[in-house]
């Protein structure tokens, strides 16, 4: 039996969180199924959409609208006499892209600005969550048709090197910046539980700094439903995307992406179904894939589950 | 999951309770109410203060003007609340007398007078009242002047009641067509007492239109308004022609989506559509062959071109454009709707064709554009096409993408905006090409060509031509409608020769309309007078 | 306790001043006016003379003070540009049924997306939880505009008594309550079977069960509490955003809300209706949010009500 008390960057360390979590994440069948899903995906859209057998996605042929699935259009055409899979893998370029970069930025926000609040509390708690308040009542419409005017016109300029991409990337930043709230009112209300929990207790009476505690000990604990959430946000995001394009804030025309494919397609419930269902396939199926990837992220996150 | 057999018990049970109900549409039908989709919410029934087509067809059922439609034919004029009219001269149409009817009167039962008319045209020409559409009463000598603030004097704005059941109109210039002109609701009368009991005439927000208020003198008043969900008027006892109203009320939907519009009327819930969604409209023919109308419109869709800005100065290049716009294959394929290849801009119409000859030719383009300097499109600058964020739109924005595409190798961006910020973009002329349409306010060629005119509000294209205004101008003093059209022919071919505008289609109006309504005849401005309208269940 | 509720409600008012100033000038950055907002232009006279109708023809910082006086003393939200009636008016006739929806929607969202999590989360990796999960993520990816026309088609469509869309009958509450209520729930059963495991996997959950107690007793007692913790922080603007009315399902089912409000008085620029139905979407997150922050404190006593 040793006596000696541990040092203090032992106590903090713990064993190494990334190494244990993959290691659990590893054992996840699903997740791992997930994971190899989304990859696959990933190729699809961005590798084998370049290859020279697939057709343009904007080349038209309106006699040949409405096309059923054939040797020429595997899933057929859409209601221009596009080629709905070369869509498809456009389309999941963006979405793809959406995806990940609006999430990404709207968990650093969401994640970090509620956890200082909820660390802070007394009066930098009460003022941030306020903010907070505020950002929530401001219609979206109007935030993104001022955004479009003032921001995105200017930026456009500015990333013309990136081609079709360059009037996208700026709108999914801002879409990130503009989805974080809720994100932090839950991790807020976590850390505030968490905060007076022993464990902080004993790393507080050790001398930590307190954001040494806050971003190493709290947060960690707070990712379970953070993560969830945003798994659940990567969807509310791609749709959120189809939207704006309406407001003319979105992608450019004729450039697609899953969501607005699925917008379209509803136009055809009557008529031809499979113009919805299609895309709508392409579309859940990633989805179900991030969902159960998150959950797997979240198991193997779990820092005391660790410690059985 | 208990919930499940739960809710299976609801929903047969649900499925029992109403097995023996009508449908919403016969129940309307015994009763006599016609259903009708209305596609928005008013901007109120004040019709000195509204300007728009829906607001039109509520207050067609309020209100009775001069004159009225007839149900069948377009450009005839029954009496209204005028008995008989016309022009002291008939030579030369600029002074005319209305004879009104002394039986009519408000619903609460006070005598209809002169005094009402010559009320109505002084409020809405009073500048404080804001009146969008008082332009439409310009034709009266001194109108404009009074409307611009540049006197306070009615007296100089000549309309005038000889008696209390005569009224004198005097026009700056002879218009044969004056009686189209009064169907307009701006020549409706408004009741003088209501308002002015109810606050200053020319208060933009005088309640005096809320339902506990309003009284009215056409063949219905207003029963009940309920902000966004609908608003029903009723027949009006008093009014001098309703033993031959046949229709015991209407009820006005403000249906905006119209895929949800048309599943109302496939599940009887409504008895007449606004619309048909394009997707919808070959669906509706399949399956409600007998209920799907297709009607000529008067209305024009094009593309107004930047004649000040980058590639689009040079006259070949707008031709150039224009006719390699394929207009039977967009009709056939992106909006589906029947409408007529756009050989002009004014829509033809009883006594005028247009002089217009546009016509797909990719070869004819290639060569023009070979001409101006971008042979096979090469250096071609990167074009901008304004465009709204409906779905329609955008559908023939990459249609026509593809086109120029395709036969003269040009790109476009399409750049698809919300109403307000693409209406903005067209008046600050920060676009160089831009969809758009217009919708005719009156039978005659002028309401496609008078909005061309120098820094015109409508105009947004930076075109200008002064043979053109002058042409206008004769048009004005010519009193003869064959020598009028004539000119108005050649000034509409002068303007297609600059091409300003490169027309697309001429509007058709799709609609369901059930097979109880009797009586709703094709007219090309679309007012179908109510009053004529039956409902009978077959 | 009551000390801190004023506190927040004082805190509440200055929320509410940041709103109108930053939708005060959102208004002013977007492009357009109130009165270009017609197909068919106004002439410059007319434009002018609206103009004075409104006071918009005072100077920018007149018009900042003027309607806050107004409200204060008169208690008048100004008057539509749009549709030429006050605002109050606006706001009374569309909140009942923005008010019924949301109410109905949420106990939709509750009672279905609650137990979800709860029992995926207490039978972890089994076909319970992948099967309501799997439920959870249908609520999730398929958005609003279709699952309103889907219900349109298959139910109302097929039964009499549920019509297509419309407003007055108590049985046109259905679909337009699940239509706006099946999102929200699906978040909910995600969200609560996240931080159901991390409660479950605690000491003193283990604890408990150590000592023989049944799990279903377990849950109920003790993992409810902690575990329903993000859920009632997600609750509160959740609520407050059902019950101010969406677009979407208003404009599918012809319900007269207030959702198309926000939207239509964005598009046309009526600065009027803006202010008006943001301020009062204001003033219910400023209420839910403190009645979250209550309800969560009343759940666990770790979270103290902070004196600021």
């Amino acid at each position: 039996m040793r006596i000696s008390l541990p040092t203090e960057s032992e106590l903090e360390k713990g064993s190494s969180l990334g190494r244990d979590a993959w290691a659990r994440l590893r054992k996840n069948k699903l997740a791992m199924l997930s994971m190899c899903f989304i990859g696959l995906m990933l190729i699809i859209c961005f590798i084998v959409a370049q290859l020279p057998f697939i057709d343009d996605p904007n080349e038209q042929n309106l006699e040949n609208r409405f096309a059923p699935p054939s040797g020429d259009h595997i899933m057929g055409t859409d209601q221009l006499g596009r080629d709905l899979f070369s869509r498809i893998l456009f389309g999941g370029q963006i979405s793809m892209l959406v995806g990940f970069i609006a999430t990404g930025v709207a968990l650093l926000i969401g994640i970090t600005y509620g956890a200082i609040s909820g660390y802070a509390g007394g009066r930098t708690d009460a003022i941030m969550m306020r903010v907070v308040d505020t950002l929530y009542a401001i219609p979206f419409l109007v935030l993104v048709i001022v955004l479009k005017v003032v921001i995105a016109g200017p930026m456009e300029e500015q990333l013309k090197w990136m081609g079709r991409f360059a009037n996208i990337v700026p709108l999914f930043f801002a879409i990130g910046a503009l989805g974080w709230l809720t994100l932090a009112r839950i991790t807020r209300t976590q850390v505030m539980a968490i905060k007076e929990q022993e464990f902080v207790e004993a790393a507080t009476s050790l001398g930590l700094s307190k954001m040494r505690i806050l971003f190493r000990h709290i947060v960690p604990n707070t990712l379970g439903p953070a993560i969830v959430y945003a798994t659940l946000t990567i969807p509310s995001f791609i749709l959120f995307e189809a939207s704006l394009s309406y407001l003319g804030v979105g992608i450019e025309a004729p450039n697609s992406s899953w969501g607005i494919l699925i917008k379209e397609g509803a136009d055809f419930l009557e008529t031809q179904l499979y113009l919805l269902i299609i895309p709508g396939l392409f579309f859940s199926l990633t989805l179900f894939a991030f969902n159960f990837l998150g959950d797997g992220l979240r198991d193997a996150l779990d820092v005391r589950a660790s410690k059985d | 999951m208990r919930f499940v057999p739960a809710l299976i018990l609801t929903i047969t049970a649900l499925f029992l309770v109403s097995c023996s109900q009508d449908s919403p549409v016969s129940r309307a039908t015994k009763q006599k109410v016609l259903l009708m989709g209305n596609t928005a919410e008013p901007r109120g029934l004040d019709p000195h203060i509204v300007s728009g087509v829906l607001e039109n067809n509520i207050i067609r059922g309020l209100f009775e003007g001069l004159v009225t439609e007839h149900p069948s034919k377009d450009g005839i004029a029954l009496p209204g609340v005028a008995e008989s009219w016309g022009p002291t001269d008939p030579k030369n149409p600029i002074e005319w007398i209305f004879n009104l009817r002394k039986e009519a009167k408000w619903s609460d039962g006070v005598p209809l007078t002169a005094d009402d008319f010559l009320f109505s045209f002084k409020r809405i020409l009073t500048p404080e009242l804001g009146s969008e559409y008082s332009f439409m009463l310009y034709y009266i000598i001194g109108a404009e002047d009074f409307h611009k603030g540049k006197t306070k004097d009615f007296s100089t704005v000549k309309v005038s009641a000889p008696d209390s059941h005569t009224l004198k109109v005097n026009l700056r210039s002879p218009i044969p067509f004056l009686p189209e002109i009064t169907k307009h609701y701006t020549w409706f009368p408004v009741p003088k007492h209501i308002i002015e009991k109810h606050g200053k005439p020319e208060d933009r927000f005088n309640p005096w239109t809320k339902p506990q208020n309003i009284q009215s003198n056409g063949a219905f008043t207003l029963k009940s308004w309920k902000l966004n969900d609908h608003i029903e008027i009723q027949r009006n006892p008093l009014y001098w022609d309703t033993k031959n109203v046949a229709l015991n009320g209407i009820r006005f939907l403000p249906i905006s989506n119209s895929f949800t519009e048309d599943r109302m009327f496939y599940n009887e819930q409504l008895h007449i559509t606004y619309t048909i969604a394009p997707d919808l409209i070959e669906y509706s023919r399949k399956n409600f062959k007998d209920m799907t109308r297709n009607e000529f419109y008067f209305g024009t869709y094009f593309i107004r071109c930047n004649v000040k800005k980058g590639p689009l100065q040079d006259v070949r290049i707008r031709e150039a454009l224009s006719i390699t716009i394929n207009q039977q294959d967009i009709i056939d394929f992106v909006t589906m709707g029947n409408q007529s290849p756009a050989a002009g801009i004014v829509p033809p119409f009883a006594g005028y064709n247009s002089p217009g000859n546009i016509k797909f030719d990719p070869e004819r383009a290639k060569k023009l554009l070979g001409d101006a300097g971008y042979s096979e499109g090469n250096g071609f600058p990167k074009i901008k096409f304004l465009t709204t964020d409906r779905e329609s739109s955008k559908r023939l924005a990459e249609a026509l993408q593809a086109m120029w595409k395709k036969y003269l190798g040009i790109e476009i961006s399409i750049q698809q905006m919300e109403w307000t910020s693409y209406l903005n973009t067209m008046m600050s002329k920060d676009y160089d090409l831009a969809a758009g349409g217009w919708i005719g306010d009156y039978m005659d060629p002028l309401t496609f060509l008078d909005m061309w005119i120098k820094d015109g509000g409508n105009n947004r294209t930076n075109w200008s031509n002064e043979r053109f205004e002058e042409l206008l101008g004769e048009a004005e003093k010519t009193a003869g409608q064959k020598e009028r059209y004539e000119i108005l022919g050649r000034a509409e071919k002068l303007f297609l020769d600059e091409r300003p505008i490169l027309p697309i289609y001429w509007y058709t109006r799709n609609y369901l309309i059930h097979n109880h309504v009797k009586g709703w005849d094709p007219l090309i401005l679309d007012n179908h007078p109510y009053k004529f309208l039956d409902l009978v269940a077959d | 306790m009551l000390k801190y509720i004023l506190q927040r409600l004082l805190q509440g008012l200055l929320v509410m001043a940041a709103l109108y100033t930053i939708v005060f000038f959102l208004v002013g950055w977007m492009p357009g006016d109130p009165f270009s907002s017609n197909e068919k232009n106004i002439s410059p006279e007319v434009r002018e003379n609206m103009k004075k109708a409104w006071g918009l023809d005072k100077p920018l910082w007149q018009q900042y003070l003027i309607y806050p006086k107004n409200l204060i003393t008169e208690g008048s939200l100004g008057v539509s540009t749009e549709k030429n009636r006050p605002v109050w008016d606006i706001i009374l006739q569309s909140f009942p049924a923005s008010l019924i929806l949301g109410v109905s929607a949420l106990f939709i969202a509750v009672g279905i997306g609650v137990p979800i999590g709860i029992l995926s989360a207490t039978k972890k990796n089994t076909a319970i939880d992948y099967g309501g999960m799997a439920i959870a993520m249908i609520g999730i990816c398929i958005p609003s505009f279709i699952i309103g026309p889907v219900l349109q088609l298959t139910l109302a469509a097929k039964i009499p008594a549920l019509k297509i869309a419309g407003w007055g009958h108590p049985l046109d509450i259905i679909l337009p309550s699940i239509t706006l209520g099946l999102g929200t729930a699906a978040y909910l059963a995600r969200l609560t079977r996240g931080s159901m495991l991390e409660i479950l996997n605690q000491d003193y959950i283990r604890t408990a069960k150590a000592k023989g107690l049944k799990t279903f007793s377990v849950v109920i007692k003790h993992a409810l509490r902690g575990g329903l913790l993000p859920s009632v922080a997600f609750i509160g603007p959740a609520f407050a955003a059902l019950i101010s009315g969406s677009f979407i399902v208003e404009t599918i089912f012809q319900v007269p809300g207030m959702g198309q409000h926000f939207v239509n008085a964005a598009i046309k620029r009526d600065p009027f209706v803006l202010r008006g139905v943001v301020l009062f979407y204001g003033l219910l997150i400023v209420f839910m949010n403190l009645a979250a922050d209550l309800i969560a404190a009343a759940l666990n006593p770790r979270i103290r009500l902070e004196k600021t």
